[in-house]
């Protein structure tokens, strides 16, 4: 099935979803040398999300996680793609960043609430992020 | 997006490469998020600033080597680590080095080396209305909402750009219609004694970050009688917990003297109430694993203030600190050179308490130093602490910590006594 979505980074991918109800910090709940889930209370705790679609409502807490995106970037350890309900500047820095400074990025798009509930962690999706026109099928 | 012809310069290069890089970011940025036009800040508080991996310090350095300079005041956060009394923190030598290229890369570019994180209680600080671009999560809850400037929440390398350009896109807060509250928070009839006791501001800011998430929100029922550093403790631990760039403090705050003014249509869309429960169940989440007794009792998160450090001077009472126990104060060079001609600096010390600056006490190096359990008057600190530094966390108020490290044995006092 097709879920339709807004281009936030453009970009095209296919990948496994990984996601949580709960948001994400990239700084102190993901750890840029590995790749993993580094926060013990969330619940996604010893995953990876390199190479992942992140899927999560929106991020949360300190300004350094465009930093550590980028870095996850510089070792090849970045999501594949991050799916949000809403993001916010913070969060799409770090690819906007590694795409001018390292030629290295990954698509976000959003999608409705209502179509985030079809997003379960396991799933293969394709993500198409296009100003003219995004959607997720999986 | 309209561009003038400076940023247009930029953008092109004709003022250099590392112009060029920084508006090209900026401009993708103000583009993706519909800014109508780039603007003018009058200064800048740098981020990036702790040395955490590789991709910072080479961004840094390429933008120095390009000739970047930093176009209005910039001032920056802390560093990783004590610049000055490193040996004092055990720093090895490899984490000073790469601190150590970020602060040549910085000072090249002409930024003033304030290193704190708590920028609006000294130095350069902005006025209501100013428009700024600030680093850090603590500080830019802060400057928005107790000093009434205003910035978007900068990320990490944005903040660099600014300084660089001088200028950001015109979005978010910014802009005056964002910056209207959407929920209220109210809190529950509580114990008028209850505001007494600095931990509950914090409590409230971390329950405030949880409900409000990345919207703004206004809360009610802060006596009048708050401090600046409960307004501080209150904007870090509620920048921690979500995505908090400004808050509305009903009848304390500049932008909040009523619920009708602050509020988008002048009335809140949905109002939580804050509850006793709430605030205990707070408290109960920020103590992270198993710690019967710390072993690293530490302040400073944000930078310990003047005022915070005569508070900490009565309580310890010139007591000395239990063997065994370290007791660590973080703050800035120039809250230091302040309390060292209070002879405040020496009577503290006096008691066995090591006080740093420049640094941030959720970088310390960690493998100088074995330390299982931490305990913080922050709630800053404990929400981050576990996922840091790996040590188990407790939080309590300031005299806690004191009577901790000087009797060796946990004292948490209730905040309902």
């Amino acid at each position: 099935m097709e879920i339709a979505a807004t281009c936030i980074l453009p970009g095209t991918c296919r990948g496994q979803l990984l996601t949580t109800r709960q948001p994400i910090s990239f700084w102190g709940c993901v750890d840029p040398v590995t790749g993993h889930i580094s926060d013990k209370r969330h619940e996604l705790f010893g995953e990876t999300v390199s190479e992942k679609v992140l899927v999560f409502p929106f991020g949360k807490g300190s300004s350094t996680g465009s930093l550590m995106i980028l870095e996850l970037l510089r070792l090849n350890l970045a999501p594949a793609a991050i799916i949000n309900i809403r993001t916010e500047p913070l969060l799409a820095t770090g690819p906007v960043v590694g795409k001018h400074f390292y030629e290295k990025t990954f698509p976000i798009v959003n999608v409705d609430e209502s179509d985030f509930e079809l997003l379960k962690t396991g799933i293969y999706a394709e993500i198409v992020s296009r100003k003219n026109g995004s959607y997720i099928r999986i | 997006m309209h561009l003038n012809e400076t940023a247009k310069h930029m953008l092109t290069g004709k003022k250099g490469r590392a112009c060029e890089l920084a508006m090209n970011i900026l401009g993708e940025l103000g583009d993706l998020y519909g800014a109508e036009r780039m603007i003018a800040v009058s200064q800048v508080h740098i981020d990036m600033t702790l040395y955490m991996v590789d991709a910072g310090v080479e961004f840094a350095e390429r933008m120095a080597d390009w000739g970047g300079q930093f176009a209005v005041p910039a001032q920056l956060n802390p560093a990783s680590i004590d610049l000055i009394h490193h040996e004092k923190m055990r720093v090895p030598t490899e984490l000073l080095e790469n601190s150590r290229r970020l602060e040549s890369a910085f000072l090249k570019m002409g930024a003033i080396p304030t290193w704190t994180c708590a920028p609006y209680q000294q130095g350069l600080i902005p006025s209501f209305g100013d428009q700024v671009a600030w680093g850090e999560s603590n500080a830019v809850a802060f400057v928005n909402s107790v000093i009434g400037a205003r910035t978007e929440r900068y990320a990490d390398l944005t903040d660099v750009c600014a300084a660089i350009t001088g200028m950001v896109p015109e979005l978010g807060l910014h802009l005056a219609e964002n910056r209207k509250a959407e929920i209220l928070l109210r809190i529950a009839d509580l114990p008028a004694q209850t505001f007494n006791d600095s931990r509950i501001y914090p409590l409230l800011g971390f329950i405030f970050g949880e409900m409000a998430g990345d919207r703004v929100a206004g809360i009610e029922g802060i006596p009048g009688q708050v401090t600046e550093d409960n307004l501080k403790s209150f904007s870090a631990a509620a920048a921690s917990s979500g995505a908090v760039g400004l808050f509305h403090m009903i009848g304390v705050t500049p932008e909040a003297p009523d619920i009708k003014t602050c509020f988008r249509n002048g009335k809140p869309q949905d109002t939580v109430v804050i509850t006793r429960e709430m605030i205990d169940s707070a408290e109960t989440r920020l103590i992270q694993g198993a710690c019967p007794m710390p072993d690293l009792i530490t302040l400073g998160c944000p930078h310990y203030s003047v005022e915070e450090f005569i508070r900490l001077e009565k309580y310890l009472d010139s007591r000395k600190i239990k063997s065994g126990i370290e007791f660590w104060v973080f703050t800035s060079r120039k809250t230091y050179d302040a309390i060292k001609k209070k002879n405040l600096l020496e009577r503290i010390e006096r008691s066995g308490v090591k006080i740093f600056t420049d640094g941030c006490s959720l970088q310390y190096p960690k493998e100088s130093w074995n330390f299982t359990c931490a305990m913080s008057d922050s709630v800053k600190y404990a929400n981050y602490c576990f996922s840091q530094t790996g040590l188990n966390v407790l939080f309590s108020g300031t005299r806690d910590c004191v009577e901790t490290a000087i009797s060796g044995e946990l004292r948490i006092s209730s905040l309902w006594k």
